[in-house]
């Protein structure tokens, strides 16, 4: 029965194996042909590793970098996303904490309103947004945290609420008794509760701001700010012919950075996103 | 929370009221709205790339959902076996997840087409079809791994006596799973059923990148129909139809939502 079993996990250990190459396989192939010469890369040819002809060394990638500016891209996306998650932290977490402690009607309307902003297709606000930031004058990198500030706060508020609701008052009103003012209060008791979620959120809110197409290609100048993703859709829209090789580079690039992020905070990630599907 | 209140009636509350309201308008900028009533209404009705949108998109939904659903579920059961580097096979599996849509697209476009080419069949663009599965499996590999997360957590919170108590009871491991592990899933069922429903329903990203709607607009998802009236027709009436489409988008969106929340909150185990 013992040994039965243990054979049926070796089964399993080994398909799952198998199956995790071909997941991975996906991302081995974009690294292949962004290691090919231009006329190398075909349809026919596509799964074939590049041969000592159609090998083209780094130069796609240089391509990438130099002709296209990918890092001034990565720089701007790097920019808007910890901008937009520091501000979502702070003022989230602020906001959270106010309607959870102070429960009036209009409290549980904009806890109502945040829930609903999370259902809310984009395709909804899109035109009208991208309007409101010509308005006011924020369609630059520097000035994108507040729109993302503004949309990515349903979920940000809804998960601090929730963490919230679990902190007991009475820590609270100790510190107030001890003299402190409610900023102090916030900063000095609630602010440190708070690391746990804050973690969570800003993994999931970074997410969502680093991947990001639609937004930033709506409200910023094409022409003068690129963020990755636009950059790589830029690579279709600006010549009739998608240069594949230097596009995979600049897949790869692009790819490079999370995967090691990854690897590296690997259990935040994964907690992160369990936190906040579990109160989703 | 000031600076947050603000920033959410800037980022969210004026653009919503104001998208209500121009769906009832015929504009090109926000400024020179006229007000028309429901006509963009029954014109985003009789728009044929709409409808054929809304059952590309429902059929989309429906076998995202359970492929979804059923494959994150089978990996979660197989990894949460006492087997060699689940680890390993969880960090894989939940790889793609961090790749934006974008990326996404044009990984699969190449893959694909290639693949499409060995067997001699038309290329993504010029096959409706061969769009849709390509999206498909596009949307398994980018979702699987972010539900079979879900699931894991699931399936260790159930107590190991519960299991236990089953097989002694001489429970089949085929029963075991109907009766004890799923009923006590159904909280895990519901989160995932919510994320993968609105997910593809609101896919935009992997559609622009994969198919860009060719061939025809045939494999328009809704979000990317709305996307293609407002941006890339010309004609004054269209902004205004597109706005419609985002109103008429956005209430299937919420009450489906809302629908399989309350459907399967009610099957959940109380504990």
């Amino acid at each position: 029965m013992v040994k039965a079993r243990k054979g049926v996990n070796r089964f399993w250990s080994i398909a799952m194996t198998i199956v995790c190459v071909l997941w991975m396989y996906p991302i081995f192939m974009v690294l292949m042909i962004s290691l090919k010469t231009p006329t190398a890369i075909s349809t026919s040819t596509a799964f074939q590793l590049p041969a000592a002809e159609t090998f083209a060394g780094l130069d796609n990638y240089v391509d990438a970098i130099a002709r296209q500016g990918f890092f001034s891209s990565l720089f701007y996306s790097v920019f808007i996303t910890v901008t937009s998650v520091f501000a979502i932290l702070i003022f989230c977490s602020m906001f959270a904490w106010y309607i959870t402690r102070v429960r009036t009607r209009f409290t549980k309307l904009l806890y109502g309103l945040c829930a609903f902003s999370m259902v809310v297709p984009f395709q909804m606000v899109m035109f009208t947004l991208s309007n409101m930031a010509d308005t006011l004058h924020l369609r630059t990198p520097w000035t994108l945290w507040i729109i993302y500030l503004g949309f990515g706060a349903g979920l940000a508020v809804f998960m601090f609420c929730g963490f919230m609701k679990t902190v007991p008052l009475e820590i609270e009103e100790a510190a107030m008794i001890d003299g402190c003012n409610p900023f102090q209060t916030y900063f000095k008791i609630v602010f440190p509760l708070l690391r746990p979620t804050m973690v969570s959120v800003s993994i999931l809110e970074a997410m969502w701001i680093w991947n990001d197409y639609l937004l930033p290609t709506l409200v910023l100048d094409i022409d003068k700010y690129k963020t990755i993703p636009m950059l790589i859709q830029f690579f279709k829209g600006s010549y009739g012919r998608v240069e594949w090789g230097p596009m995979m580079a600049c897949i790869m690039l692009a790819i490079l950075p999370i995967v090691v992020l990854y690897l590296l905070g690997q259990k935040h990630i994964i907690k992160g996103v369990l936190s906040g599907a579990v109160k989703g | 929370m000031l600076p947050t209140l603000i920033a959410f009636v800037i980022g969210f509350i004026i653009p919503f009221i104001q998208g209500l309201y121009l769906s009832l308008c015929q504009f090109t900028t926000v400024k020179d709205a006229t007000l028309i009533g429901f006509s963009n209404f029954m014109r985003a009705f009789a728009d044929s790339t709409f409808t054929h949108a809304f059952w590309y998109n429902c059929a989309f939904v429906v076998v995202t959902t359970i492929v979804i659903n059923v494959g994150g579920l089978a990996v979660a059961l197989i990894l949460t076996r006492a087997i060699r580097g689940t680890n390993a096979f969880r960090t894989v599996f939940f790889m793609p997840n961090l790749i934006g849509g974008i990326v996404l697209g044009y990984i699969w476009q190449i893959l694909l087409n290639c693949a499409l080419a060995l067997l001699e069949r038309p290329l993504l663009e010029l096959d409706a079809t061969a769009g849709f599965w390509g999206l498909v499996i596009l949307m398994c590999w980018q979702q699987i791994g972010y539900m079979m997360i879900i699931y894991v957590a699931g399936l260790q919170s159930i107590p190991e006596s519960l299991i236990e108590a089953a097989e002694i009871d001489g429970a089949t491991p085929w029963q075991t799973f109907w009766k004890v592990k799923l009923p006590n899933l159904m909280s895990s069922i519901t989160i995932c059923l919510f994320l993968t429903l609105t997910n593809s329903f609101k896919l935009f990203d992997q559609n622009l990148a994969l198919t860009g709607g060719e061939p025809m607009h045939n494999s328009e998802l809704l979000a990317y129909n709305i996307y293609y009236t407002f941006y890339s027709r010309s004609g004054p009436q269209w902004k205004g139809i597109g706005q419609a489409k985002a109103v008429i988008f956005c209430v299937i969106v919420v009450a489906i939502s809302f629908i399989q929340l309350r459907a399967t909150r009610k099957k959940e185990v109380q504990q």
